[in-house]
């Protein structure tokens, strides 16, 4: 086998060193009538070779979103990764270490991890952020904990453009933690009444921008009865690429920002693994969940990084953690730190430009076709589309023809009444060429 | 000495190891300042053309301020992170025998694998006609893992471990509910030489935590088990092997306490890696694990992730698995993504641990991993990590003292500091001094039950060879100590990027991100 160095000859020298005759002499603690006779049943050993032909073959039993003209977003977004960075995280020292616990030996995962930090600060627009969640939903279940840790009451109140996802994640959170959870009827077009909802019993607003739907929503006035009322505002992000280009969550009075950090450096992996981001105010800091990286010195004064305020971590704290996360993201941090470090500002307020060119060259494409309407009044790179029939299988048609339409609401929200809406995503990566052939495509469909 | 080309070959003074360089650093170990020091705030790595005037339909949400954020052209990008990686120790490096995180080698034909356009540049809502290779990877990878666990289903999606211990818990919480019980039945026992994450999550969801002492043999009692359990009592979360690298002998009778007080089994997999095709956990009573996928099945740990924590579950739990899992029909694989679609399969979902369908990349480079060894070389590979920790533990036990006796352990074995008394060496300093000698430190402080545990888990990966450089370094720095040596440790690191790092300091004042001198100088007036 050949990931396995020990020769026969090895094993039977050490066994003998150890002073036993045989291998299972060292598993005499496993009940004898529990330890396995024979093999599982399943396959033995096989080569490079044959592993990459049978996977291979898995691989091509998928249509890859480059292989045809790709619309498909909801959460996740197709967008271009310089080639420097999957190189770049491939790097041995990189893919092949820890959690940095021994600092002396890991200050390239420590540095990166500030920086990290810092950028994801900048980006929302608020004081601190930790070294990373899992991803955007497992944020936003942590963030409502932690809303109900600072305010000490245990209700939350969910808009009803939060990714349907992200409020079910958060829903079985708070059935589990016994805490309250509304969560809003959907809300295609930003017109719900979330104000009217805020009262001093509420812990905290959970409110995403760019919505669901792809609405973008001001979030002052929600921030400002929240602050009246002793709660805070959560807000949720799953396209990260959007903040290039609007108003952040924490100029506009957000305490907690969560989202998803995908779309900066990672690939779209079927979902995951993906990089959760949360940030926060500053007086918030020793509540929030996961790792964070502070700057101090070594013993000779030379500047350096450590993991710090660990007192909050389940290794310290244990059943009084302010969470139980361990593992995070650490590789699709350095993917998103990368990335944004070699977009900068600049790049990225013009990708973000282009995305939403992009997208409103579409929406004006769509809207022009008979029976087909776009429901946004504003959006960033994706928009709600109300189409004269099954959005499912309008899709599913398109699909056949080798377009990636986007996904129809009825898949993530089945009864709302929102049969006939599909969710359209445009980024950098979509080119005219793309766009022509899904408004061929859609009106050829349409036509059947 | 000269060469023919008249060129030194010999240096020509004797060698000082200390020799301050202008610029600090010195030869492949540079001081590399952060991204925002050296970047500029017009400058991008990344070439995109400008889009055609149009108007935007952002609807007065434009973005007014800077963002603050300098740019970096590609070579300065890959020279800054090439630059930080060599700061860096991984597996690639040398041995890195952190017990219960199991460093073993991550094989590169996964990381090419999971790069296959079919697996990374899917997206998780496709049409499921479009996605049916993605699903047969999950469907095959559950097959494997309930094959090798002996359980009867699996949750895919948690994140990684500690998400894995909450959706087993929660699978636990809902069945508890399901029976009417939710009132009276809140208590989890967790013995004391658990991981945090155990007691962690089960506080997460308003479980009582009462801890269970472990009797002086490192393991835990099952006459205790049964004092403690009783009709309040929901489970026990049980690591096995357990975190001092022992077997829990009697795992069987504890299993049969809890479940004859009417609680469930919560197993902590973190390592199943020892007992993979030696023992079952679902022949030992077992009703849910998480699996580290990125510990037993080798997907790389990546500075702290991405990993991924399945959940396999007993017949009894089972229907109360959350959403979304994989059913293989007549006519291909179907994804049951909502409550009520589970529902309509006969199962009692407990709701949802994540958006889309939890880690595909790391089960690709796990499905790989698997194949590869297939279900001999899976048995061989926990075979040699215990005959590798034994072999340590063998060669080391005349000098570093052994808590619980000179007996067969797992695959890590666990040291304490009684050793170290009165030597001015602590476990930490001992750790900081195989940093010197190129080694990653063990685990240290962790199982909590022994006093300056130092945890060492050599894994399957290492060669004879390179345990017997490993355990003649250890015994040369033991003898160190012994011969009264202590700069050597106290002052250690002497060798690594930083000398040791002043954790007090960082959260002290906490400084969690860059700012620019002018503002740091402004904020502090």
């Amino acid at each position: 086998m050949r990931y396995l160095p020990l020769t026969s000859e090895d094993r039977s020298g050490m066994l003998a060193k150890i002073g036993v005759d045989q291998i299972d002499a060292l598993f005499a603690d496993i009940p004898s009538n529990k330890l396995l006779k024979h093999l599982p049943k399943l396959p033995l050993h096989k080569g490079e070779l044959e592993v990459e032909r049978l996977m291979g073959r898995m691989s091509a039993r998928s249509v890859a979103a480059s292989s045809v003209p790709f619309f498909v977003g909801a959460g996740a977004y197709k967008h271009h990764i310089p080639a420097t960075v999957d190189h770049l995280i491939q790097r041995s020292e990189f893919l092949t270490s820890y959690t940095p616990y021994q600092p002396e030996i890991a200050q390239g995962t420590l540095q990166y991890l500030f920086e990290f930090q810092t950028q994801v600060a900048a980006l929302t627009g608020m004081d601190v952020a930790n070294a990373s969640m899992y991803d955007g939903s497992t944020g936003c279940g942590e963030a409502v904990l932690m809303a109900h840790r600072i305010t000490k009451r245990n209700k939350a109140i969910l808009s009803g453009g939060l990714h349907p996802h992200y409020a079910d994640v958060v829903q079985t959170l708070s059935d589990m933690a016994q805490a309250e959870c509304v969560t809003l009827p959907p809300d295609v077009v930003a017109s719900e009444d979330i104000l009217s909802q805020i009262d001093n019993t509420v812990s905290c607003v959970v409110v995403q921008t760019p919505d669901f739907f792809g609405n973008l929503r001001d979030l002052r006035a929600i921030a400002d009865k929240c602050h009246a009322n002793g709660a805070l505002l959560i807000a949720v992000f799953t396209e990260v690429m959007s903040l290039g280009l609007i108003t952040p969550p924490g100029e506009m009075g957000a305490d907690i920002v969560v989202g998803e950090g995908q779309s900066i450096g990672n690939a779209l992996n079927f979902g995951g693994p993906y990089v959760g981001l949360f940030a926060t105010k500053s007086q918030y800091v020793r509540q929030m969940p996961g790792r964070l990286c502070g700057e101090t010195v070594d013993a000779d004064g030379t500047r350096g990084f450590v993991l710090t305020l660990s007192t909050r971590e389940q290794h310290i704290r244990r059943d009084k953690a302010t969470s139980n996360i361990c593992t995070n993201s650490g590789l699709c941090t350095l993917a998103f730190t990368i990335h944004m470090s070699l977009l900068g500002q600049a790049g990225l307020k013009r990708v973000a430009e282009i995305n939403h060119a992009n997208a409103v060259k579409l929406v004006d494409q769509l809207s022009a076709i008979k029976g087909v309407s776009v429901l946004n009044q504003s959006f960033f790179n994706e928009f709600a589309v109300r189409l004269p029939g099954d959005a499912a299988h309008i899709v599913e048609q398109l699909a056949s023809r080798h377009v990636m339409a986007g996904v129809p609401v009825s898949r993530l929200l089945p009864h709302a009444g929102l049969d006939d809406v599909v969710l359209v995503a445009n980024t950098e990566v979509n080119s005219d060429e793309d766009r022509q052939a899904f408004v061929d495509a859609l009106k050829e469909v349409l036509s059947c | 000495m000269l060469n023919r080309q008249g060129r030194p070959t010999t240096p020509g003074v004797a060698a000082q190891s200390e020799h301050p360089t202008f610029t600090g650093n010195k030869a492949l170990s540079q001081i590399e300042p952060l991204i925002f020091e050296t970047g500029r705030l017009e400058t991008t790595g990344v070439d995109y053309e400008a889009p055609r005037p149009f108007t935007s339909r952002l609807g007065g949400l434009e973005r007014q301020s800077e963002i603050g954020l300098p740019g970096l052209s590609e070579p300065e990008a890959m020279r800054h992170y090439v630059r930080l990686s060599q700061k860096n120790y991984g597996i690639d490096t040398g041995l890195f025998p952190l017990g219960s995180c199991t460093m073993k080698h991550n094989p590169r034909l996964n990381e090419k694998i999971a790069r296959m356009p079919g697996f990374s540049d899917v997206h998780p809502l496709q049409p499921v006609s479009t996605i049916q290779g993605a699903l047969e990877v999950m469907h095959t990878l559950s097959h494997w893992l309930m094959e090798l666990t002996g359980m009867d289903a699996v949750a895919l999606s948690p994140k990684a471990g500690a998400h894995g211990e909450l959706c087993g818990m929660m699978a636990i919480k809902a069945a508890i509910a399901a029976k009417g019980e939710s009132a009276t039945r809140n208590v989890v026992l967790v013995p004391d030489s658990a991981h945090g994450t155990n007691p962690a999550t089960a506080a997460l969801i308003h479980f009582i935590v009462k801890p269970v002492p472990v009797r002086e043999d490192g393991t835990v009692d099952p006459a205790v088990v049964a004092s403690l359990a009783g009709p309040d009592t929901a489970a026990i979360m049980l690591t096995n092997p357990n975190t001092c690298g022992l077997f829990e002998k009697d795992v069987v009778a504890i299993a049969d306490a809890i479940h004859a007080a009417g609680g469930y089994f919560y197993a902590d997999g973190a390592n199943f890696n020892a007992i993979v095709g030696k023992a079952r956990p679902g022949d030992l009573g077992v009703d849910a694990m998480h699996i580290n996928l990125h510990k037993t099945f080798s997907t790389p740990h990546g500075g702290g992730g991405p990993g991924a924590g399945p959940v396999v579950l007993s017949e009894l739990l089972a229907p109360f698995a959350p959403v979304p899992f994989v059913r293989h029909t007549e006519v291909g694989f179907e994804l049951v993504e909502s409550e009520a679609d589970a529902a309509n399969h006969g199962a009692h979902a407990f709701g949802r641990m994540t958006a889309f369908h939890g880690q595909m990349g790391m089960y690709v480079r796990a499905l790989s991993y698997m194949l590869s060894h297939g279900a001999d070389g899976l048995r061989q590979a926990s075979e040699d990590a215990v005959l590798n920790a034994n072999y340590v533990r063998a060669c080391l036990a005349d000098l570093m003292s052994l808590p619980f006796g000179n007996r067969p352990c797992m695959h890590e074995v666990l040291f304490d500091d009684a050793w170290l008394k009165d030597t001015g060496v602590t476990t930490l300093d001992f750790a900081k001094a195989m940093i010197d000698e190129g080694y990653h430190p063990m685990t240290v402080y962790f199982p909590l039950v022994v006093h300056g545990a130092m945890l060492i888990e050599p894994t399957e990966s290492e060669s004879r060879a390179s345990l017997d450089l490993f355990i003649a370094t250890l015994r040369d720095l033991a003898m160190s100590v012994k011969r009264g040596e202590t700069e050597r440790f106290t002052g250690a690191p002497y060798h690594a990027p930083v000398r040791r790092m002043d954790e007090t300091r960082a959260a002290r004042n906490p400084i969690l991100k860059y700012t620019p001198p002018q503002a740091a100088l402004e904020a502090a007036e």
